[in-house]
């Protein structure tokens, strides 16, 4: 990923570019800003992890405490009264709890994403403009929005790895390849994310948008993407909110992991491909949006 | 004469119809301290992020230590220290852990940041905040950090988009002692300001830019002695009478400017003027004899004052 080579400014073929002298200011800028060009999205991640760090409290104890409270209140409690009306095969033939959990780390990664990828963003730009203070060093826009996507990247994993481990503990995971729902709910928070990144990134003034996103979007979605129930128990006019939900092809995939449930390979395939997509695009439009604002 | 480190000819900067910067050409040669000097709105701080390489110019020719912007933008930007007309210290972060995650930005090894942090912060006085929080700093002191932060990389050109607006008169002072000191030390400085008092102590040369486009061009005492007269008679005799007195001592000193609370007579000895004006009999309220100043030069050139 190394678009923006001009890094703020365009880039185009000027014929009477001189090559500076060897030994010359120009020419030692050149070889010393190797690094930076290499490394750059690095850098901006390990800055991220230092910010994180001022609030590492409050990412450990949702990290720690999520699971637990999700996990007992559906899995456990709620569970008691879908396998006690329907029988321990209660869903898809497994335990409610081993149904709903593959949902619930699909989730825990989207609210990840819900934190990282858009206050911190509308933060950069405008409340406190730290994108403007990296994009004045040799640090390129499109590098600024890769770190950022580094950063959340390594917070998701963690949370869900914990996620999982709680999933263990609860007894929530049949299936041996269990363990793969952990990337398949990091690909969905991703996926989700980057759109979400890149639509904070238009954004200069906050009326009110990104709280409508989490009320309009973020808790729908998490409500009918077959996440505490199938998506065939809705009317067929309402599937279609499951069928475009990064968390509904996500959640899909990872049940097929964490209790083998069935599904034809092609829509296996599928989930992968529509997820993947939706991070290119959402990184990419990310990266644009990012390089035409900071170089005004 | 040594290679100039920023060579801008005529520079272009259009949004939609509207020309920030209109064909301004420059040079500034290795150790200067320049200066951009005119209005809010002149174009000042678009020349300045063009330079910085965080802007394409829309037209004419722009190099920085030899390299184009267009293509070699983080090259240049690795040579340069960033003084933002507003802050963008991270204030998430402690003040030396703003100078660590900056210096690494430019590919520094984390110990050499470190070291070079530490100096830094001795140079900009804040040793004992190193640890606090950057919402806890006054507004020089985070000036001060953000003149630490540009030079974390050994800069070879410092850009400054107005120093030291909104602060103090104390830690303007503050702030310019150190300016100096960076200047003596041979850092090459380019700055903006709309303040005549600051150009006058920091710069070597500069240029008068107003509407982008550059009115005039030279180190202050000589812009001061092409364009004003060695002194400046003010007078004031109330906003009413301003007017009608200035119809009467038309033709007195090398010439007259009328603002609306004062009058401005320029000429080689002031009192000599003022004696003239008492002796036609007329009195004003208050009158003062001073040195012209960059802010006369603007006045002559634009007819505005610098500060509206």
């Amino acid at each position: 990923m190394s678009a923006d080579p001009g890094g703020g400014a365009q880039r185009h073929a000027d014929p009477m570019e001189t090559v500076p002298a060897p030994g010359s200011v120009g020419d030692r800028a050149i070889r010393s800003t190797r690094r930076a060009r290499r490394w750059g999205s690095w850098y901006v991640a390990e800055h991220r992890f230092r910010v994180m760090r001022s609030y590492a409290q409050t990412v450990t104890v949702t990290a720690i405490g999520n699971p637990i409270i999700y996990l007992y209140a559906m899995g456990v409690g709620l569970a008691t009264l879908v396998d006690a009306n329907l029988g321990a095969d209660a869903v898809n033939g497994v335990s409610y709890l081993a149904f709903v959990a593959p949902a619930l780390l699909c989730s825990a990664a989207i609210a990840v994403a819900g934190e990282e990828f858009t206050y911190p963003i509308m933060l950069g730009f405008k409340w406190n403009p730290v994108f403007f203070g990296m994009n004045s060093s040799p640090i390129q826009p499109g590098q600024i929005i890769n770190g950022m996507v580094i950063s959340v990247f390594v917070r998701m994993f963690l949370t869900c790895a914990v996620y999982f481990a709680f999933m263990l503990v609860f007894g929530a995971v049949p299936s041996a390849a269990g363990f793969l729902a952990v990337f398949v709910a990091v690909l969905t928070g991703l996926g989700f994310g980057a759109l979400l990144m890149a639509y904070t990134a238009t954004l200069t003034e906050d009326t009110g948008q990104l709280a409508m996103v989490m009320r309009f979007i973020v808790l729908p979605m998490t409500l009918f993407s077959g996440t505490f129930f199938p998506l065939s128990v809705l009317p067929v006019w309402l599937q279609w909110i499951g069928w475009i939900s990064p968390l509904w092809h996500g959640t899909e995939l990872a049940r097929v992991f964490s209790y083998g449930a069935s599904e034809p390979i092609w829509l296996s395939v599928l989930h992968v491909l529509y997820l993947s997509v939706l991070l290119a695009l959402g990184w990419t439009w990310a990266r644009r949006i990012t390089a035409r604002r900071l170089n005004k | 004469m040594p290679e100039p480190v920023i060579v801008a000819q005529n520079l272009v900067k259009k949004y939609k119809d509207f020309a920030a910067v209109d064909g301004v050409c420059f040079e500034v040669a290795p150790g200067e301290s320049f200066g951009l000097l005119g209005p809010n709105g002149a174009g000042k701080s678009t020349t300045m992020r063009m330079v910085g390489a965080v802007s394409t110019r829309t037209s004419g020719d722009l190099r920085i230590l030899g390299l184009d912007p267009n293509r070699h933008g983080p090259e240049i930007r690795s040579r340069l220290g960033v003084v933002p007309q507003a802050d963008n210290l991270d204030t998430e972060l402690r003040v030396r852990e703003n100078l660590l995650v900056y210096g690494r930005y430019f590919g520094l090894p984390r110990a050499q940041v470190a070291r070079r942090a530490d100096e830094l912060l001795a140079f900009a006085q804040l040793e004992d905040k190193a640890k606090a929080k950057v919402d806890m700093l006054s507004g020089g002191m985070k000036r001060r950090l953000t003149i630490a932060r540009a030079l974390i990389n050994d800069p070879s050109i410092l850009l400054l988009d107005e120093p030291t607006t909104g602060l103090d008169p104390q830690a303007r002072h503050i702030l310019w002692d150190r300016l100096f000191r960076l200047k003596e030390q041979g850092t090459t400085l380019l700055l903006t300001t709309h303040y005549m008092d600051e150009a006058e102590q920091l710069c070597d040369r500069l240029v008068v830019i107003d509407k982008g486009v550059i009115m005039a061009e030279g180190a202050p005492a000589q812009l001061i002695r092409t364009y004003s007269s060695r002194e400046v008679l003010e007078v004031r005799f109330g906003s009413d009478l301003n007017a009608d007195v200035a119809a009467q001592i038309a033709g007195m000193g090398d010439r007259i400017e009328v603002l609306p609370d004062r009058i401005l007579i320029y000429s080689e000895n002031g009192e000599s003027e003022l004696v003239r004006i008492v002796e036609a009999g007329l009195t004003p309220i208050t009158s003062l004899v001073r040195r012209s100043s960059l802010e006369d030069v603007f006045l002559r050139l634009t007819g505005r004052t610098l500060i509206e």
